[in-house]
């Protein structure tokens, strides 16, 4: 165990963890954060996805030491349920979404991505996911929503 | 209970409830359950078991069908609103408890929406109670009941006297019974139902405040981690504690039989003793080999069902111009849900709290309550949303995981799978080898049918009573359902095609009486069910995406040999109006080019496009799909590219057309991947595909088509199920197209770039 600083949407922690802990668990069982979640352990499939340093990153197999004094951010640090994000409010709109498990992976790598390269392409933005899965096949309506928030940012 | 299930509430922020359930407690009836179900404390004939009306008008309605992410939870919504004619933002639905909401059984074969929103149940429940309130209103006003109207939970009487449903009846039981002859609101009267109401979980999803199962968290909570066997079959010789003791965290190792379990303080440490847990195996059962697999299946010992017979098949076949046959093989596939299963269980001494995403809450209540020994009214299992299951993964498992984890260390166990313990153990769908016959008359009219079909089972849903019907099961003890060979008997009574063994082209007459969809009189299926190696369990769209495969490729390859067009030529051979109708709503939206497949002067290089067409009568009369597929294929590579599909679906009348065409977009793409990819793999002793690198699933990234859904909404006929019609006919459209562009006939799904490359060189030499 040891004390560890970690700075996740916005907010200083001080933790008690093992520091090779899988920064996932740190977010989802010490802060009690519901929107990384584990799908696989093996960075394979993107439920588990953060942003750190502006890439989206596999929370399931980085060890919560290595984040340092980056910021993390989740899926909920995008917005609230009130305010959401630009591009949580374009998946709204798209309505894109089935049972939901995978947002994470989709909405930040998507956000990730855009960020980078807000002139991104369809298939720039399409090779990003290519790491990211959706088993409830929810894909047209996910690109829509990403296009949607893509061309939205451009014109702001 | 009910404080329990405060508790829960408290924890749980996506479920809030302004209505007590505490005036529902007490001593109901007990009453046997109409849904193939146990009898259970919940009385579904009692309208207070569904609908309660609060205090501030809020109406709190009770289902036994839950949402997994195919839109149930609004659609009953909407369906409660709609009927009570009160406000969506005014109901709070509550599904799938088993403390507060009645037996459906479980949520599956896409029987949600006729179950609810038809005759019975949560539908006519909603009816019950708006009859009842206005009733009441029309004695108070001293008015006719007929002549009263209702708007937003108000009830204003003719002469301009006005009473809220919280006036007449808030937090008060209704006391009757559910009434039959309720009248139902007409699809022309719905002004919620019918309508795209986007789907309620949305900003909470997109934003990531949803509570799924993986999110629940009770004080105290501990966390467990399987140990599953290395080999199928395996069996346990000894566990060593010692080797996991000194983890930081380490609680216990629990072993009950050939369960083996660990249990830590964390997460990681509970993965860590999993992973360094020393166990000593017995070897495994041997697995056959799977290059010869399907033809072993003829082989075995088997559960036989004749479902039609029309005794001159052979004759007809000896005496026709023309035979066709052909073979068709589908492999086991996976649910593969994107998170692994979860649940989390609190066992005390004499109280057992389990949340779970099973599709079957009561059925997971019994077994949980065999497992521990418990009375059933000691065991409470309440539903919380996983990661989308498609049909049975793995969380009744893991349900039972957890609670015999919690039950060994006497404190709250939440229990998340590895990866490959989902994978290597759930319960696959059903690999299956077909054959088909079939006769031709001179003019190039189908005159003979003979299908016989061979699909491997073993276990499947536990049911209230088969714990073994799931790998957890099995480890503690219990025996899977297993095939009992039997001789197949005569066909009597009603044509049952409800798994769709039967091809929609033949008539299906069984003594005189013809249930079939199509004109072929002369007609057989022989349906053999044999043993599997593996679990088996329903997934989307169970035995009717193997066998609509096999029917809808062999139409196509006979439409081929006589040189007709395979729109026109299933059209010649239907009888059924509404398959009909999506047949020809697709060849229009699509605009279906009229000509023979395959195209003629097909190029030896380059990328070769070409279109196919398949079509259901879903389990024969539970919904009906028409697909056309438009792919291009890389003749070098053998890779296909989807390019456009357009798909039409009757459900009957719509309750959300958003959600609607949001499953039958899902549908199609993961009938896509599963045709095109997925396929379970196993060497000598166990399964190997258990990771996605090691089965394939189409990405985010994959290329995909642009999909139409055309919604018939047919109105005067009852809903049907609508999550399975779409992806039911999407390998048999995709591989009818492959033949268009190419001319080679794919027989084996999935359709893989190797299998399409291999044909192709195959055709060339």
């Amino acid at each position: 165990m040891g004390t560890i600083s970690l700075r996740v949407n916005g907010q200083l922690h001080t933790l008690e963890v093992d520091p090779a802990t899988p920064l996932l668990f740190v977010l989802a069982d010490e802060l009690g954060l519901r929107g990384p979640k584990f799908g696989c352990g093996m960075a394979q499939c993107g439920a588990c996805t953060v942003i750190v340093r502006g890439e989206a990153v596999r929370s399931c197999v980085m060890p919560v030491s290595a984040v340092g004094k980056d910021e993390v951010t989740t899926l909920e640090g995008l917005g609230t349920l009130e305010k959401p994000h630009p591009i949580q409010q374009a998946f709204i709109d798209e309505s894109a979404a089935q049972c939901g498990f995978c947002l994470s992976g989709v909405v930040l790598t998507a956000k990730a991505v855009l960020d980078g390269n807000p002139n991104a392409s369809d298939q720039e933005i399409r090779d990003a996911l290519g790491g990211v899965l959706c088993r409830c096949f929810t894909h047209t309506r996910m690109l829509r929503a990403i296009r949607r928030y893509a061309d939205a940012k451009r014109k702001a | 209970m009910s404080v329990s299930r405060r508790d829960f509430l408290k924890l749980s922020g996506a479920l809030i409830v302004s209505f007590s359930a505490e005036s529902l407690a007490g001593p109901l009836a007990f009453a046997q359950g109409p849904f193939d179900t146990h009898a259970s404390h919940i009385d579904p004939t009692k309208l207070d078991s569904w609908i309660a009306v609060a205090a501030d008008g809020t109406v709190t309605a009770y289902t036994g069908k839950c949402d997994f992410g195919q839109g149930m939870f609004t659609a009953q919504t909407q369906l409660v609103a709609e009927e009570l004619c009160v406000p969506i933002s005014r109901v709070k639905l509550i599904q799938c408890d088993t403390s507060v909401a009645p037996d459906q059984g479980t949520t599956s074969g896409s029987q949600s929406s006729p179950t609810n929103f038809n005759s019975a149940n949560l539908g006519q429940a909603a009816a019950t109670a708006r009859e009842a309130l206005v009733s009441m209103a029309a004695t108070r006003f001293g008015e006719q009941p007929d002549r009263l109207t209702v708007a937003d939970g108000v009830i204003t009487g003719k002469t301009g006297k006005s009473v809220t449903y919280a006036q007449l009846i808030g937090s008060h039981r209704f006391d009757i019974p559910l009434s039959a002859t309720a009248k139902r609101r007409s699809p022309a009267q719905w002004t919620v139902l019918g309508k795209p109401i986007p789907s309620l979980d949305r900003a909470a999803l997109m934003t990531g405040q949803f509570e799924f199962v993986h999110n629940v968290r009770v004080p105290g909570m501990l966390h467990g981690r399987v140990v599953r066997p290395p080999d199928v079959g395996g069996t346990v010789v000894s566990v060593d504690e010692s080797s996991v003791r000194q983890i930081p965290g380490f609680v216990k190792v629990v072993v009950r039989k050939d369960f083996v379990g660990v249990v830590a303080e964390k997460q990681s440490q509970a993965m860590q003793a999993a992973r360094q847990l020393k166990v000593k195996w017995n070897k495994g059962i041997g697995l056959p080999a799977q290059s010869t697999f399907y033809e072993s299946l003829r082989k075995l010992p088997s559960r036989d069902t004749m479902v039609v017979d029309s005794k001159d098949v052979e004759q007809k076949l000896a005496a026709a111009s023309t035979v066709l046959r052909a073979t068709y093989k589908y492999p086991y596939q996976m649910h593969g849900s994107v998170g692994t299963s979860c649940a989390v269980a609190d066992v005390k001494p004499d109280y057992a709290t389990v949340w779970s995403a099973t599709q079957s809450v009561y059925p997971t209540r019994s077994i949980v309550a065999k497992l521990l020994e418990l009375p059933l009214e000691s065991v409470r299992v309440i539903y919380v949303r996983g990661s989308g299951c498609y049909g049975l993964n793995g969380a009744d498992a893991v349900s039972f995981d957890a609670a015999l984890m919690s039950h060994a260390v006497g404190r709250p166990v939440r229990v998340q799978l590895e990866r490959e313990d989902e994978m290597a153990w759930e319960n696959f769908g059903a690999a299956a080898v077909i054959d088909q016959r079939a006769a031709l008359d001179p003019k190039g009219a189908i005159v003979a049918w003979d299908c016989e079909n061979w699909e491997t089972s073993r276990g499947g849903r536990p049911g209230y009573d088969h714990p073994g019907n799931v790998i957890t099961g099995v480890l503690t003890g219990f025996e899977p359902v297993t095939v009992t060979p039997r001789a197949a008997e005569q066909p009597k009574g009603k044509l049952r095609n409800n798994n769709n063994a039967v091809p929609s082209y033949i008539a299906g007459c069984i003594d005189g009486k013809c249930g079939g969809g199509g004109t072929v009189r002369s007609e057989r299926v022989l349906f053999h069910t044999v043993p599997s190696p593996f679990f088996t369990g329903p997934l989307r769209s169970p035995s009717r995406i193997q066998s609509t495969f096999a029917h809808e490729s062999f139409m196509d390859e006979l439409s081929a040999r006589v040189k007709a067009d395979p729109v026109a030529f299933r059209l010649q051979h239907l009888s059924e109006e509404r398959i009909v109708n999506v047949v020809k709503a697709v060849a229009d939206a699509a605009k279906w080019e009229k000509r023979p497949s395959p195209k003629v002067n097909i190029p030896r290089t380059g990328v070769v496009s070409g279109r196919g067409i398949a079509c259901v009568a879903y389990e024969g009369d539970n919904g009906y799909s028409a697909l056309i597929a438009e792919v291009e294929v890389d003749l070098a590579s053998g890779r296909i590219l989807p390019k456009k599909f357009v798909v039409a679906v009757d459900a009957g009348p719509v309750s959300n057309p958003d959600g609607l065409r949001n499953q039958s977009e899902g549908g199609i793409l993961q009938g896509m991947s599963r045709a095109m990819g997925e396929m379970v793999t196993w060497d000598h002793k166990r399964v190997t595909s258990t990771d996605w690198g090691s089965y394939n699933s189409l990405y985010l990234g994959s290329d995909m088509p642009t999909i139409e859904v055309i919604l018939m909404n047919p109105t005067g006929v009852p809903a049907t199920g609508a999550g399975e019609t779409a992806i039911t006919v999407v390998p048999a459209a995709i591989g009818n197209a492959i033949f268009d562009a190419t001319g080679v006939r794919l027989r084996e799904v999935p359709f893989t770039a190797e299998r399409v490359k291999a044909a192709l060189l195959a055709q060339r030499t």
